[in-house]
């Protein structure tokens, strides 16, 4: 075997006499051409003057030259960073829950949510108009609660009002959510006249904009959401919610008119399908004003299928903000949803306690994940899960109040003793 | 512009871009009928490109090159540590998920400080190989797989280089687990970087006082080189920028994670410099992000519960919005749990349906006197379920009905899972065949089905058949068998 060197000797020569040849025929400078072996001998080459004609030099041509090595930097680089912006042709609708005296409802104060020109929170395009807004959930009987809610809980949880009270007092909410469990038809099947009640006795123990849920049952819901809509007339209350099913049952079109006249919102759900949310959002525009549409895309708990709540609402906003009109609405997550994930509530060892913070950071986290997706309001439960959210909204409405001196040395920071 | 028109300028790769450069022989070598179907596999990020035994060919060195740049991923790929004991960060190839899907899992290291007693001298006092093994035993089986955490991040507190080397070296001798060490200091990175000279470690970090000197030990260790550059993009890019220059091509970015009212500052930095990368073509910042959500720690006063607690907020938020490796302090389990999980869920790939397929299936060896039961098949409630009967042992029938991917309590508030529904599910089972009983049991969360239910199993040609109504929680499956199975004889 030829060794490297005898190689490159042997190049050398044939180069050299080769150049001398180039240069007998003329073909000096000629560097385009290339020569594709280099096991050519000149001798060959020398018998077969038109190969070499057309043929090729790469090994006889002076090596290329190699480029000097990079003269390492001695300062750094300026490269000022421009952040790429975008044009958003849509925009989501405001939304306006709640009327005061003068609106022609009896609540103290509204809340208005939505209008967002941008994703979730890009307040380097622009600050969100309204930060989004959590609603508390009570219910009007006694439910299977986990212990770590369950405790807040219990000294009201069978008088409505009193519960929609101590949520406004004691944890200063700002929408109440008041699920009409009982009406179920499998539950207590309380007629809808008596929930209607239950509304107006809450109407009355507290002064902040309501949401109303229903049990679920297509037909019992619509016939306690039109019975209710009548009762809270110029209320602006939130109705939770319509659906498909409804209109499949025959019922939807008769409870979207309840709503329309009597001037409520109306909450849209839709399980995990933009195109489903649309064709409802089209079935409502027929009875209730655009601006008084929310939608509920689904809310799975963290670990139950998030990851679908998150990318749905996500692809919603973006679709929403680049023009398609049906889904410019503010959306809402019932993220106490959370507490059906078994690692929220569930004994699983030592290792994984105390449940009583596990369970709430649990519900903290799956809101947080659909905060950042653009979710504009969120219905909750655990009173340290909605403080924690609450902060987390406020801090992150202002933009430069990073202190940089404050972790420039994080690295060497030892932690604080006991 | 419609969702899918985006979609389509994020997508611009087609398969037949690919083909164009494959060698096109369709000789199968790689296990697909044609290069056409590698191709399409190719684009999708189904196999890679090294797949193909013919493109490695000097014949086809040009079409390899070019189509290593085609199917580069915009922020590049960075591997930390060696061999099988790696992690790989960065990769992406789109900015939201929906884009296509993400790839390498947001890395989660944790930390020790060179300072650490190597056992506890007392109750509760951190330990740096209590640590490490807290960090190489953590497991938690969800679903069916284990989650585990990934990495060890080494500080410098003492700023001492001899140290800083004695506690890398006391790490790597008892973790296989890649690293990072943390140092500004050149000297003590030095120190620390000798002491572990085949592990490949991150280098954190690279800052406008330092940067040459840890470019230099970036290249002389061959290493990744973090550059920080606290709530500075300007400096940020500049520093990137000149790196490159220099020669070290391997870079994690750090824009600071800033704890408290500097949230939103950490957040909107991520996502401009992440936007920049993927939306606006700016090579020099298309590089994993490090958050290090560990900064809640210092300089409060708050309890050891309430910091744990942001900074596992931190660490969610960062691992929706673009982190690719994050270092926390916290190994408790309540805080760590929703971390894994959540870095487990937005990572898997969302063209994947959430259903799985409505049949049939058995546990154990099911004979005629085994329990039947049904549930739905959305995916999450039937792993759920499966990893429950898996783990309780024994046989049992599973009927999955089919919900259209839907959990139970949404089925059926939605009619996806109705007393018909089931009936007909239970009937195309064929399982009334295979056992002398006649009951079901149904999910909890649908019992408000169980009585018609068994009337419209008699209407499908299955009289007699009863109804049990399980557990809420298919983790009460256990408890409900051991108190009603088998049945008592009907009165």
């Amino acid at each position: 075997m030829k060794t490297l060197g005898e190689e490159a000797e042997k190049e050398k020569k044939a180069a050299t006499e080769l150049s001398g040849l180039l240069e007998v025929l003329g073909l000096e400078g000629e560097r385009e051409v290339e020569l594709e072996d280099v096991e050519l001998s000149a001798n060959e080459l020398v018998l077969l003057p038109s190969v070499l004609a057309s043929a090729a030099l790469k090994a006889v041509v002076p090596p290329a030259r190699l480029a000097p090595p990079k003269a390492k930097p001695t300062t750094i680089l300026e490269a000022p960073f421009t952040p790429f912006l975008q044009e958003y042709s849509g925009q989501i609708r405001e939304v306006t829950l709640g009327a005061t005296k003068s609106e022609g409802g009896s609540r103290g104060k509204t809340v208005v949510i939505g209008g967002a020109t941008t994703p979730a929170f890009y307040l380097f395009e622009k600050t969100p108009p309204h930060p989004p807004v959590i609603a508390v959930d009570t219910f009007d009987m006694k439910v299977t609660l986990p212990k770590a809610i369950r405790m807040h809980v219990e000294e009201v949880w069978e008088d409505t009002a009193a519960w929609a009270k101590m949520a406004v007092e004691k944890w200063g909410v700002d929408v109440l959510t008041v699920h009409l469990l009982s009406t179920d038809p499998l539950i207590k099947d309380t007629p809808p006249a008596e929930a209607a009640k239950t509304v107006e006795e809450v109407l009355q123990a507290v002064d902040v904009p309501l949401i109303i849920g229903g049990c679920g049952d297509p037909k019992k819901d619509a016939k306690v959401f039109t019975k209710v809509a009548e009762v809270a007339e110029g209320e602006r209350v939130l109705l939770s919610s319509l659906t498909l099913d409804m209109d499949e049952a025959g019922v939807l079109d008769g409870v979207a008119k309840a709503a329309g006249k009597y001037g409520h919102l109306v909450l849209g759900f839709t399980a995990l399908d933009l195109n489903r949310a649309k064709e409802l959002n089209r079935k409502l525009y027929e009875y209730v004003p655009e601006g008084n549409i929310l939608m509920d895309l689904t809310t799975a708990a963290l670990g139950y299928g998030l990851e679908y709540s998150f990318t749905i609402h996500e692809r919603a906003r973006m679709a929403a903000l680049m023009g398609d009109k049906e889904l410019q609405h503010p959306v809402l997550a019932g993220t106490t949803n959370a507490w059906a994930a078994r690692e929220a509530w569930m004994k699983l060892g030592p290792e994984w306690e105390p449940r009583s913070l596990r369970g709430p950071l649990w519900e903290t986290l799956t809101a947080l994940t659909l905060l950042v997706a653009g979710v504009d309001m969120f219905m909750m439960m655990h009173p340290d899960a909605v403080s924690n959210m609450k902060k987390i909204i406020q801090r992150l409405m202002t933009r430069g109040k990073a202190k940089p001196d404050k972790i420039a040395n994080w690295v060497m920071q030892r932690y604080r003793r006991k | 512009m419609t969702e899918r028109e985006i979609k389509k300028g994020v997508k611009k790769l087609s398969p037949i871009d690919v083909y164009m450069l494959l060698p096109r022989t369709n000789c199968k070598e790689c296990g697909e009928p044609n290069c056409m179907a590698f191709a399409a596999k190719l684009v999708n990020r189904e196999v890679s490109l090294e797949e193909c035994p013919p493109i490695l060919k000097k014949e086809h060195e040009k079409a390899y090159k070019k189509l290593q740049e085609t199917l580069a991923p915009v922020i590049k790929e960075i591997t930390i540590g060696t061999k099988e004991h790696a992690v790989k960060i960065g990769g992406k190839l789109v900015m939201y998920r929906h884009e296509f899907t993400y790839h390498n899992p947001v890395a989660l290291a944790f930390d020790v400080t060179d300072e650490m007693p190597l056992h506890p001298r007392f109750s509760e006092e951190e330990a740096l190989i209590d640590r490490v093994k807290k960090v190489e035993n953590f497991l938690y089986n969800y679903i069916g797989r284990d989650l585990n955490l990934d990495m060890i991040a080494i500080r410098s507190t003492s700023n001492d280089p001899a140290t800083f080397k004695s506690a890398v070296e006391n790490v790597a001798k008892v973790t296989n687990l890649p690293l990072i060490l943390c140092a500004l200091d050149p000297n003590v990175m030095e120190a620390g970087l000798a002491a572990v000279q085949n592990r490949r470690p991150l280098i954190y970090a690279a800052t406008k006082d330092n940067w040459s000197n840890m470019a230099e030990l970036a290249l002389m260790y061959d290493c990744p080189l973090t550059i920080f550059a606290p709530n500075d993009l300007d400096l940020l890019k500049s520093l990137s920028k000149t790196m490159i220059e220099y020669g070290v091509e391997d870079l994690v970015l750090d824009p600071g994670t800033f704890p408290d009212e500097g949230l939103s500052d950490t957040i909107n930095n991520f996502t401009m410099v992440r936007r920049n990368a993927c939306k606006g073509g700016d090579n020099v910042l298309g590089f994993p992000l490090i958050g290090v959500p560990i900064t809640v720690w210092f300089g409060k006063e708050d309890s050891k519960e309430m910091l744990a607690w942001e900074e596992a907020c931190l660490a969610s938020i960062l691992t929706s919005r673009y982190a690719d490796v994050l270092i926390i302090h916290s190994l408790d389990g309540w805080v760590q749990l929703p971390t894994v999980i959540w870095k487990f869920n937005i990572y898997t790939d969302p063209r994947k349906p959430v259903a799985v397929e409505p049949e049939l299936k058995t546990f154990g060896k099911p004979d005629e006197m085994s329990p039947v039961m049904l549930t739905t098949n959305y995916a999450l409630t039937y792993f759920t379920v499966e990893s429950d009967l898996k783990k309780f042992g024994g046989n049992y029938y599973l009927i999955v009905a089919d919900t259209e991917g839907i959990s139970v309590e949404s089925a059926v508030a939605g009619r996806y899972l109705t007393a018909e529904s089931i009936a007909e599910a239970v009937k195309k089972s064929g399982v009334a065949e295979k056992v002398k009983h006649k009951y079901l049991i149904i999910p909890g969360m649908a019992a408000r089905l169980s009585g018609e239910t068994e009337d419209e199993l008699k209407n499908v040609g299955l009289p007699g058949w009863r109804v049990i109504v399980g557990p809420r929680d298919s983790s009460g499956i256990a408890k409900l068998l051991e108190e009603k199975w088998p049945p008592k004889e009907e009165d």
